[in-house]
């Protein structure tokens, strides 16, 4: 397998604060990639390098074969993007876009149209060519997107929070068109994504905080790695339950959501244990499985919504540092 | 979706980009000109209001102050001496709000899907200052269209050589507008600086009195003011079309003097054409040295 991206020691920074700090890694040919992340993690900045819009400070990286400061152009040429934010004219028709980035990428005149008739079909779309994209709701918005970032068949597709602001089902078909494209273009796939549940979908993940990589492997590898299962108990006495779970088995519960909440390995061997051994009634039990969030949490210390909010309390701070400065 | 996964997958259409090469960038020019008209046609409502202005000038000024003017025009209508400097109008505000477009875009997102293709900058920016030049004069037929309205005949050279001034000035403000515009990203502010520096151009031009006999501070700014280079040569030649009298004809198309010299209008058109040139060369710069 050939790598279709190859990162090595990647870094940007902006002013004095380093957004990505130093990255590294490879994509397979043929793979679907994931970023995970909290907002502000870096991913979107990591995403513009790959894509040749913005200018890494320092490190390496190639796009299908292509350095993406020295031959921006064949990068550019081999990639297709979808933005988070909108990029479509919503004064034109679905197919009028379509025709405009073929235009601008150079496709062959005689292909043009099979090819757009083939991605608009894949998305759906197709009956609603004529439509004025302005009177297009949001998930067909976007699902036009995916299909103009195809349209020039690109070996590397970037899709930045692609299911963002959408409702399940579309989500769902959203993903179907990822598999779909995977198994008929052989394309590669490069995704960020602060959904945890999707991120399962992908082959690998990289696990991106503070803009740094924390953790890189296949979401089956990442959650192994975690060991624990999570058992949460409903108990007579919390209190006495932790003290007694932290005397008796050397575990550290806490307290959440009204449960008492604590990881241990083997869960389902555990719990025979928990109910001969446990001085406290339990009214309920509930075992599960490591999730990504478990994943993240063990990596970051903090569960990705908690990062969100903390990066967003900095900002805000930044931001009324930045006021009273002026004042 | 499960229905349509029973259909088969339609057969894959492979693509290929070719490398970039000359006629690709022309390619870009084009599409990114022609997206411009769609917009435009698809547009109604911009194609009417932006006609107000003008019409207000033509007609309200124009028949208002007929009644103070008619004895020193030498029997000319007022409406009739106007009109050029209308058809400059038309074209300098069109042009205005096409190179907003570029603002637009980027707010929209759609300046970076062209952005991130694999063509230059300077094809996006040549082919929206073009773009813009045309629906510029496209906007500015309609007001040739009102010529018998204000008592000037038709003749080919006349309609040939107006579009081909319009479309000279159009491209001028355009390039001018998308210069700003690689510097200014909020529409409001765009606006604003655009009105705050093409209303006084356009006021100071000459566009509505003859240049000849100015106060002197007025005389110094008319000609540093570009547009006058646009105005006097639109005007002669809308005039020349006209059966007037050479006093009347002195004094409302004075030629304009630089310390006395006559500039010829075969200059005048020309600096009109290398300053547009200039302002395009610098936004091309502008947009290249971006993210």
């Amino acid at each position: 397998m050939t790598a279709a991206i190859s990162v090595k020691d990647l870094r940007k920074s902006f002013g004095d604060f380093e957004a990505v700090k130093g990255v590294s890694f490879e994509v397979g040919t043929g793979e679907v990639f994931g970023f995970l992340g909290p907002n502000g993690a870096g991913k979107t900045t990591t995403i513009n390098m790959l894509c040749t819009l913005t200018k890494p400070t320092a490190g390496h990286a190639e796009v299908a074969g292509f350095d993406v400061v020295g031959a921006k152009d064949d990068v550019r040429r081999h990639i297709g993007l979808v933005f988070q934010d909108p990029t479509l004219d919503g004064y034109l028709s679905a197919e009028q876009n379509l025709r405009l980035h073929a235009e601008l990428y150079g496709v062959e005149s005689k292909v043009v149209k099979p090819r757009m008739e083939q991605v608009l079909r894949m998305v759906g779309l197709w009956e609603r060519r004529d439509g004025q994209v302005m009177t297009f709701s949001g998930g067909m918005r976007r699902r036009l997107e995916i299909a103009r970032g195809l349209m020039h068949s690109p070996r590397v597709l970037f899709l930045d929070e692609p299911t963002i602001g959408l409702d399940p089902q579309t989500r769902a078909s959203i993903w179907d068109y990822i598999r779909q494209l995977q198994q008929q273009e052989e394309i590669t796939i490069f995704m960020t994504t602060h959904y945890m549940d999707e991120a399962e979908f992908c082959g690998r993940i990289a696990i991106m905080d503070g803009g740094e990589i924390v953790a890189l492997d296949t979401p089956e590898q990442l959650k192994e790695a975690v060991g624990a299962d999570r058992i949460r108990i409903e108990t007579a006495d919390d209190e006495r339950a932790i003290a007694e779970l932290g005397e008796r088995f050397e575990l550290e519960a806490t307290v959440s959501e009204g449960a008492v909440s604590f990881a241990v390995a083997d869960g389902e061997q555990f719990v025979p244990r928990l109910f001969a051994e446990l001085a406290v009634p339990i009214r309920s039990v509930n075992l599960s499985r490591p999730t990504l969030d478990d994943v993240f949490m063990s990596h970051t210390g903090s569960t990705i919504r908690d990062a969100e909010e903390s990066s967003a309390k900095n900002r805000n701070r930044a931001a009324l540092r930045a006021m009273g400065g002026k004042r | 979706m499960s229905t349509d996964a029973l259909i088969a997958p339609p057969p894959t259409v492979e693509v290929r980009v070719p490398p970039r090469s000359w006629r690709s960038e022309v390619r870009a020019v084009k599409i990114v000109w022609r997206r411009e008209l769609i917009r435009f046609q698809k547009d109604r409502m911009r194609i009417v209001t932006s006609l107000v202005q003008p019409l207000l000038f033509l007609f309200v000024l124009g028949s208002g102050l007929q009644q103070l003017s008619a004895a020193s025009t030498d029997g000319v209508d007022l409406k009739t001496f106007i009109y050029p400097g209308v058809l400059c109008i038309s074209v300098m505000f069109t042009g205005m709000f096409s190179a907003a477009s570029i603002v637009w875009d980027r707010e929209f997102g759609f300046l970076r899907e062209m952005m991130v293709a694999p063509i230059r900058r300077s094809s996006i920016v040549v082919g929206k200052v073009l773009g813009g030049a045309t629906v510029a004069s496209l906007q500015g037929l309609i007001l040739l269209a009102l010529a018998w309205a204000v008592h000037v005949p038709y003749s080919v050279g006349l309609i040939i050589g107006v579009f081909a001034l319009q479309l000279l000035l159009a491209f001028s403000i355009t390039a001018f507008g998308v210069m700003i515009a690689a510097r200014i990203t909020q529409i409001q502010s765009f606006m604003g600086v655009m009105q705050m520096i093409v209303t006084p151009m356009f006021f100071i031009s000459g566009a509505l009195f003859p240049s000849g006999d100015l106060p002197g501070w007025l005389a110094v700014l008319n000609r540093l003011d570009p547009i006058t280079y646009a105005v006097t040569p639109m005007r002669t030649l809308v005039f020349n079309n006209l059966d007037l009298s050479s006093e009347a004809s002195h004094t409302l198309n004075p030629p304009i003097t630089w310390f006395g010299w006559a500039v010829p209008i075969a200059l005048q058109v020309f600096m009109v054409f290398a300053l547009g040139m200039v302002m395009l060369g610098i936004a091309i710069a502008e947009f290249n040295a971006g993210d």
